[in-house]
């Protein structure tokens, strides 16, 4: 063998060497393309696929919108509320950490741990909560020794707060958790569970405005989960401001003059409609919402059988009582079937077929004229032309003056009330409607419901001659930048022109009704401004041999006594606004719902209430 | 009595390569496993002693005539069987498999020993029964035999990855050593119909990972992890790669295993495609390198040698490659001198011992 000879000189040995070596290329190549692959044609997605390992989102909550009254007076706000919160890779030892904190929170050490086992099925990158809302002091006090507390962090959340506590708390509503079903729907899109959202008022009807945009923290973790840094913060964007129609002090003053009782009482701007107070008793604390309510809490508010929830002034239906004689009256002179000085002789009651229809005032009105009629709130006149009139008209009339129907305001939950028609009772009890039921519709009572909203409207349409606004709360909402978002205007839903000389005819009724001695509401008339108004008296249940005596406070248990109802409007001449309140239970308008309506209307034009020298005692319906 | 002229022939170009790549891996190692805290010495320190360990074995493996490999082949071959025997009797037992005899100041792994002794044993077979005119069924059963017995033992532990690359290398071997085109086929057949076969005798860990490698995401979080992560990082590094320490997917431990199977993920993660093109060219190199030394070597049983540890260095690295940037299955192969991990550098530099050894004996003298 020589050098380099025998085997290497194999013929096509050199070719395999060839294929070899391309083949192992080829191979190469292959493995490079795929590389080219992953590296150039896929980069971004599998960049993306990295980055989504690596990073996470923690979301910072932002403020909601404040709300303020009309004039810029604030009624909801944010305070920071401080809680502790625990990173649970820097703990050194839980059982010391909890103990400490224990002293330091004021809380048991049973409730803290029960709390972390519960937290631990976060993610150990998101802080684990521990305690909220703790106050500054202990705050301060956990951060003075936070060297000795590996982990913890103290964080602030804005949480809502109430300046006015109760006031207004049923337009302005309450928050609460997200429920599972409204995570679930499309409208809540983005939410979370564990998120505050509006419950009840503007807080619910308002929420896509109220609600900011959420800020948002990059943090870095490993495979682990563990926080490695902090990438990047996006600050949160507070909610936008909304302006209401309400003002502020007068929303105090009515809330005042109610004092402990319980029922709902509406301004509204007679020319635009928007709602000057709107009140509704009893009320609840809105702050007790803002950080979660306790079970407890929540069931006694929801077992208080004055129902302190609900918005009466929206939800509340009742009988309207002798306010609805406004539209009995409107309804027959507009039918040309009487004139203002039709006299009916009331002798304490009317019979018609072989029913007897009594007058509040037992002994009888006399001879009686509409404006009488009104002043003194006959019930017998009404009676008497009520059944020429018929029910339709007087449905006609009603909800031309916006009775029996939602009006469309800003809040979520009002009521329809209800109007009676002969078709409605056809459908509803399929039995005909009887002429007895038109004389007890007339004088407010049977099946006629109003809300408050409803009576403060009507009684507006009537102040301004025939014109129903929609009413409204809100009147412009407002970004942190100034622009105006929304900007409500008045808006029109009926306008039926009263006759100049019906309408005449009624004020004069409404105004003697306050402004002349005899009248139902004489006795809390004002001195500077001149009040026009209409009394009511609702019956809850009907008392047999029901006696006015039998109907005073004390002889007869509270929940039976009669609504006291009082309807509105000032200046009379130049009504600017009209008001209805309605007190459950007060037993006669005059004398309990007419002082709220009063102090009111004071409060608006800024007089006082003086206290009637020659106030005589109760006076009628 | 050591002959001056070999040192003129040393095979620097060769070592040159190997030690290039290996400092390559190191820093890669480095930055793969730099966020550690461990106590004792880092694992790329551990690396660098493993390398100057395995460039003294090269050393020691150039300094004898491979020729008196061609009388010792068939001893070795039967010591390394006895010892496969002894594992599956004695053997440490650890993740499920038995691979390891442990002697007390180190732990022997035959299987892996095999690599090597199947090269040289082939190697001795053809130099001696080979010819140049292609084999038949009947000249190729003794090789085949020779093959079985160890794969088969390996398989037993059970170490498929091992078992498979012994396969590729002989197979090579007996390839290149020219097969008749009618034995070709009929041997194609019944290697296509042994898989088959032999996928039942696959263990369910082992079916497992290649229901994992036909469709990774049916398992994300179990064994479809290592795959999908390894792809994330290889395809997030793009063209330039991100940056060397600044891989997210191995710094922040993302990507499991990425100091020993999936130290080429981390390249490819922090290096970019331009780095991974730059890798691969440099071991095609070394390949076509160690053929052309195979083409060169003085004799058959030297070029057979030199063919084998081609074959070896080009299986591992193919089938690494493969399964960490998702076109093979998961076995546990590593990547030859960047993979951290003693017994794979003392194989691959004993296998560089014999090139340089083949490459500075290819004059006779």
């Amino acid at each position: 063998m020589g050098l380099n000879s025998g085997w290497s000189g194999t013929p096509g040995l050199k070719n395999r060497f060839l294929i070899i070596s391309l083949a192992a290329t080829g191979i190469f190549l292959l493995l490079l393309m795929r590389l080219w692959y992953l590296q150039i044609i896929s980069a971004d997605a599998y960049l993306q696929l990295s980055e989504k390992n690596r990073l996470r989102y923690v979301p910072i909550e932002a403020p909601r919108g404040s709300i303020y009254d009309r004039d810029g007076a604030l009624l909801v706000d944010n305070r920071p509320a401080f809680g502790v919160s625990i990173l649970r890779q820097d703990v050194e030892d839980t059982n010391d950490l909890l103990t400490a904190l224990s002293g330091y929170l004021g809380e048991d050490l049973a409730t803290l741990q029960e709390r972390y086992a519960k937290g631990k099925r976060l993610p150990p990158y998101r802080p684990l909560p521990l305690a909220e809302d703790i106050g500054r002091d202990r705050m301060e006090m956990v951060q003075e020794n936070a060297q000795d507390l590996p982990g913890v962090l103290t964080v602030v959340r804005p949480t809502r707060a109430y300046p006015y506590q109760e006031s207004a708390a049923h337009v302005l509503g309450y928050l609460g958790e997200i429920t599972e079903q409204q995570l679930r729907s499309p409208e809540f899109y983005g939410y979370r569970t564990g998120d505050f959202v509006g419950k009840s008022g503007l807080e619910k009807h308002l929420e896509p405005y109220l609600r900011g945009r959420e800020g948002e923290r990059r943090l870095e973790v490993d495979v682990r989960g563990k926080l490695l840094r902090n990438i990047q913060t996006r600050d949160p964007f507070p909610g936008n401001r909304v302006y209401l129609t309400l003002k502020k002090d007068l929303q105090l003053a009515a809330e005042a003059a109610f004092g402990d009782q319980a029922g709902a009482a509406v301004m509204l701007d007679v020319h635009t409609g928007e709602v000057l107070a709107m009140v509704s008793r009893p009320s609840f604390n809105p702050a007790a919402f803002a950080s979660g309510i306790t079970a407890e809490e929540w069931i006694h508010l929801l077992k208080d059988p004055r129902h302190p929830l609900q918005n009466k002034a929206i939800k509340g239906q009742y009988p309207p009582g002798s306010t609805f004689k406004i539209v009995t009256a409107l309804a027959a002179l507009k039918a040309g079937l009487i004139t203002p000085s039709t006299v009916v002789d009331c002798k304490g009651s009317l019979e018609i077929g072989d029913r007897e229809f009594r007058c509040w005032k037992k002994e009888g009105h006399g001879k009686t004229n509409l404006k009488k009629a009104l002043k003194e709130s006959c019930d017998v006149w009404f009676y008497q032309i009520a059944q020429d009139v018929g029910i339709d008209r007087i449905s006609e009339e009603a909800m031309a003056l916006g009775l029996g129907q939602s009006l469309g305001i800003d809040l979520e939950g009002e009521k329809d009330g209800l109007i009676p028609t002969r078709e409605w009772k056809r459908k509803r009890f399929g039995t005909r409607w009887y002429d007895g039921e038109t004389v007890i519709a007339s004088i407010g009572q049977g099946y006629v419901l109003t809300t408050p909203l409803q009576l403060a409207v009507m009684t507006a349409a009537v102040a301004n001659g025939g014109t129903v606004y929609r009413p409204q709360v809100v009147k412009k909402i407002v970004d942190l930048a100034g622009n105006v978002l929304v900007e409500n205007t008045p808006q029109v839903l009926e306008d039926n022109p009263i006759d100049k000389k019906n309408l005449q005819a009624v004020k004069a009724g409404l105004e003697a009704a306050v402004n002349e001695p005899g009248g139902t509401a004489w006795s809390r008339r004002l001195e500077k401004i001149k009040v026009a108004g209409k009394t009511g008296t609702a019956q809850v249940v009907k008392l047999k041999d029901k006696d006015s005596k039998d109907n005073d406070e004390g002889k007869i248990p509270y929940k039976f006594r009669d609504h006291a109802l009082f309807v509105a409007y000032a200046p009379a001449d130049n009504p600017e606004v009209a008001v209805a309140v309605v007190v459950e239970h007060g037993s006669h308008g005059g004398s309990v719902a007419a002082p709220v309506a009063m102090a009111m209307i004071a409060n608006y034009f800024g007089v006082d209430v003086e206290p009637q020298a020659d106030k005589v005692p109760y006076a009628g319906d | 009595m050591f002959d001056r002229r070999l040192l003129t022939h040393f095979d620097w170009v060769l070592l040159g390569m190997i030690c290039l790549v290996a400092s390559i891996g190191i820093v890669n190692l480095y930055s793969a496993t730099g966020s550690w805290e461990t106590g004792g010495t880092p694992v790329y320190i551990k690396q660098i002693y493993w390398f100057g360990l395995g460039i003294a074995i090269a050393l020691a493996v150039c300094v004898f005539d491979y020729r008196h490999l061609e009388y010792m082949g068939f001893f070795f071959y039967g010591v390394n069987v006895f010892l496969l025997v002894g594992v599956l009797l004695f053997g440490k037992t650890t993740m499920g498999a038995t691979r390891w005899i442990d002697l007390g100041f180190f732990n022997l792994q035959p299987s892996e020993v095999m690599k090597i002794v199947i090269i040289i044993t082939l190697a001795c077979h053809f130099n001696r029964k080979g010819h140049a005119f292609g084999h038949n069924l009947k000249e190729l059963l003794p090789p085949f035999s020779l093959l079985a017995v160890p794969v088969l033992l390996i398989m037993k532990q059970p170490d498929l990855g091992t078992a498979m690359l012994v396969v590729f290398i002989g197979m090579t071997i007996a390839l290149f050593s020219g097969i008749q085109k009618l034995t070709f086929i009929v041997l194609s057949v019944l290697g296509v119909a042994g898989a088959c076969g032999g996928w039942f005798l696959l263990h369910d860990y082992q079916r497992e990972r290649i229901y994992t490698f036909l469709n990774p995401e049916r398992d994300p979080l179990g064994s479809g992890y290592h795959i999908i992560q390894s792809k994330i990082a290889v395809g997030s590094g793009g063209f330039w790669g991100k940056g060397f320490m600044k891989g997210t997917q191995s710094q922040l431990s993302f990507l499991p295993e990425r100091h020993t199977d999936f130290a080429f993920s981390v390249f490819a993660e922090e290096w970019g495609f331009v780095g991974s093109m730059g890798l691969l060219a440099l071991y095609l190199l070394i390949i076509i390198w160690g053929l052309y030394i195979a083409r060169r070597a003085a004799d058959k049983f030297g070029m057979f040698l030199a063919l084998g540890v081609v074959a070896m260095l080009f299986w591992h690295i193919v089938v690494n490659l493969g399964m960490v940037i998702g076109l093979l299955p998961v076995v546990g192969v590593p990547l030859p001198l960047f993979s951290y991990g003693g017994t794979s550098m003392v194989t691959t530099m004993i296998g560089v011992g014999l090139l340089l050894n083949v490459s500075m004996r290819r004059f006779k003298f």
